[in-house]
């Protein structure tokens, strides 16, 4: 019976984790179906991209208020998290306060530097809220928000609020129980912030109020390991994928745009006079096809970039093209990304690794071709993003399967293109006369 | 105008410093033109040793690449790849930063590997090596605000040598409320140049231009032929072409210098 608590926080931890890593090996899965680039070339730079993006959120605060209530959540986060690492001894052990003995004054000043933050994270996480729900900033009411994007985003702001009370309740009803010499309850730790709670608990008898700490222990340390499988599920995976998102991301210039090799070897066969026009393609596998039109044809990073996306939506306000009326939005190409990927990962896990064509595609089905033709690829949205996921890659490789695939540019630019096709240059002129404007003064 | 080819040049034996890259717009677009001579007559007064392709010169494939057509980029890219390295050239100098992107970024890749630069940064180091001059006159105490071209800016970091040009010419440089690496777009790039624009509330060109005028400007400076004509329709749309104009880094320059 005394191993009881034990072997049920073991049980349930294990589960936790274990439902956890599942989802992160589905998660892993779903990236590697994309197709290889080598993001693993100058990789001080992507460190130090790392560095400053992620771990130092740089970008973060070029939106102050947002960005300085950001930091705030994260640093609580993290630190706050040191404390689990005793809550998951304690659980094990069956013991109260492991670290303490061992600690000294120290151990006060974690308790009261955890409080603290956890009081921060609570006011910062309320404006959040109320930025989202009362005051209603624009870009969290674009179309593309409506019904699970915002539900999920609540979701989230809920979670954060309830796991920082039960936190500090513990911390109050433990210092209560501190206070009336409980067998058990060492006298450890300095709590500033839940002393304010303790009115609350005030008239409780000292075995309710054990019952209490416990309950709030047990569901504090529960939660987290539901938010944590909550994860995989919601817009919230960039606490852990901003890191590998930052490492990853495109180091070049933001005007390079990739030059597609299949087309280089098309091209080069066509250039070279001694190149056989009648020779059978030596390798039996069949053409590759041109540009994107589901997600099975991005590369890993862009897939990447889809899960580590918290829908912010800091691009799309940054959208010449969505500031004025186009139904363009980068974060929405971001979401549709990602939620065709995890329905077209199912497809393959159900299907023994196989898939399974289920009649849609990522183009038409979720993105439409008004969307990618309204963008002016000029790079605000990749600039915008405070960690470095790339909108407008999937754009221009989704507007190659339009045109190369499907032949379906808009008339105007098939129009331009016959142009340079005939011309030399985009427009009717030409080419021998380049030179006129010398003649004239 | 004294502007010689590098066919001409190749026959004489000579070989120019560097090339300058006049671009379609340049070459045909009747606004785009002026900037072409604009900044030839500043080469041409400072002596430099420069030449152009004229019909040997051909898109860069820049508008058929961002709309999706990279077999016609890269049959445009091979071709005039050929073209500069059967001249060996080095150094290209251009007024449009598509072709600046385009040569600089994604030619290296396809066999052709030059030192590329916008003429803001060209005109820029010539300044600093005492090769040009600029005086204000002109354009003393001027208010200038300069539009960031896209591929200019964020895509190649290019932000203060315009900037600095404008200051050489003893103007007022004055920002708008979006600028720099949060500048915003003109409408042109990635090909809308060319097209309609989707269905929306308002075109592009109309908020930057607006954008512009809420700072009280005397000239808009621009460092894109797209850009310029995407901001002159902007405040002819605003009816204040008589008293707003749009102009190249390299136009007002050419004034200052009375070229």
């Amino acid at each position: 019976m005394e191993l009881m608590p034990n072997f049920l926080f073991f049980i349930i931890l294990s589960i936790g984790i274990g439902f956890f890593v599942l989802n992160i090996k589905k998660l892993i899965y779903n990236i590697k179906l994309g197709k290889d680039i080598d993001r693993y070339d100058n990789k001080s730079e992507r460190w130090k991209n790392m560095i400053l993006l992620a771990l130092g959120q740089t970008k973060m605060i070029h939106r102050p208020i947002s960005g300085v209530l950001h930091v705030v959540v994260y640093v609580g986060f993290i630190l706050i998290n040191v404390e689990l690492l005793e809550i998951v001894t304690d659980g094990i052990l069956g013991t109260h306060r492991v670290f303490a003995p061992f600690m000294g004054s120290f151990y006060n000043f974690l308790t009261a530097t955890f409080e603290i933050l956890a009081f921060l994270v609570i006011i910062s996480v309320v404006v959040f809220w109320i930025r989202r729900n009362m005051i209603k900033i624009k870009r969290f009411m674009n179309p593309e928000m409506k019904g699970w994007p915002k539900y999920d985003a609540d979701v989230i702001l809920y979670f954060e609020i309830v796991l920082m009370f039960l936190f500090l309740s513990m911390n109050a009803t433990d210092s209560l129980l501190q206070d009336l010499n409980t067998p058990n309850y060492i006298n450890a730790g300095s709590f500033p912030i839940s002393k304010y709670l303790q009115p609350l608990f005030n008239d409780f008898s000292q075995s309710n109020l054990i019952i209490l700490e416990r309950v709030f222990w047990w569901l504090h340390i529960i939660g987290i390991l539901i938010f944590a499988n909550y994860l995989y599920y919601s817009k919230h995976l960039h606490i852990l994928l901003a890191f590998p998102n930052t490492f990853f991301a495109n180091l070049d210039s933001k005007g390079r745009f990739k030059n597609n090799a299949n087309v280089t070897k098309e091209v080069k066969l066509m250039l070279d006079p001694n190149a056989d026009p009648y020779a059978v393609n030596s390798s039996d596998s069949p053409p590759e096809k041109f540009g994107v039109s589901d997600v099975i044809d991005m590369n890993w990073v862009q897939l990447l970039n889809a899960y580590s996306c918290t829908e912010c939506g800091r691009c799309t306000s940054e959208c010449p093209a969505n500031q004025t009326g186009k139904k363009l939005s980068p974060r929405k190409i971001m979401m549709d990304t990602r939620d065709r990927l995890t329905e077209v990962g199912d497809n393959y896990r159900i299907n023994n690794k196989k898939f399974i064509p289920d009649g849609k595609e990522l183009l038409n089905d979720y993105i439409s071709p008004e969307e990618l033709w309204a963008c002016t690829s000029c790079n605000a949205c990749v600039e915008a993003c405070p960690i470095g996921i790339d909108p407008l890659s999937i754009i221009m490789d989704m507007r190659q399967y339009l045109v190369m695939e499907q032949s379906s540019a808009p008339g105007d630019l098939n129009n331009m293109m016959g142009n340079i096709e005939n011309n030399g240059a985009p427009w009717p002129f030409n080419n021998q006369e380049r030179l006129l404007w010398a003649n004239e003064n | 105008m004294n502007v010689n080819t590098l066919a001409d040049l190749t026959a004489q034996g000579k070989k120019p410093d560097v090339l300058f890259w006049v671009g379609c717009a340049g070459s045909f677009d009747e606004r785009a033109k002026k900037i072409t001579k604009a900044f030839v007559k500043i080469l041409n007064n400072s002596g430099i040793s420069y030449a152009v392709l004229g019909p040997e010169e051909s898109c860069t494939g820049d508008p058929a690449k961002r709309s999706g057509n990279e077999f016609l980029f890269q049959m445009q890219a091979m071709a005039n790849i050929e073209v500069l390295n059967s001249y060996e050239i080095t150094k290209i100098v251009t007024t449009c930063p598509h072709c600046f992107n385009t040569l600089k970024n994604e030619y290296p890749e396809l066999g052709g590997s030059y030192e590329v630069e916008h003429h803001t940064q060209f005109l820029k180091k010539l300044l600093n090596e005492g090769k040009i001059k600029i005086q204000g006159g002109v354009f003393k105490g001027k208010r200038i605000t300069f539009h960031d071209p896209c591929y200019l800016g964020r895509a190649n970091n290019v932000y203060e040598a315009p900037r600095d040009l404008i200051k050489k010419l003893d103007a007022e440089l004055i920002e708008m409320k979006n600028c720099k690496s949060k500048g915003l777009c003109c409408g042109a790039g990635g090909a809308q140049m060319f097209k309609e624009p989707e269905k929306g509330n308002k075109d592009i060109n109309i908020k930057r231009t607006e954008q512009a005028i809420n700072v009280k400007p005397d000239i808009i400076a621009a460092g894109c032929p797209f850009c310029n004509t995407m901001m002159s329709d902007g405040v002819k749309s605003k009816e204040k072409e008589n008293i707003l104009p749009v102009k190249d880094i390299a136009e007002l320059i050419a004034e200052a210098k009375d070229l």
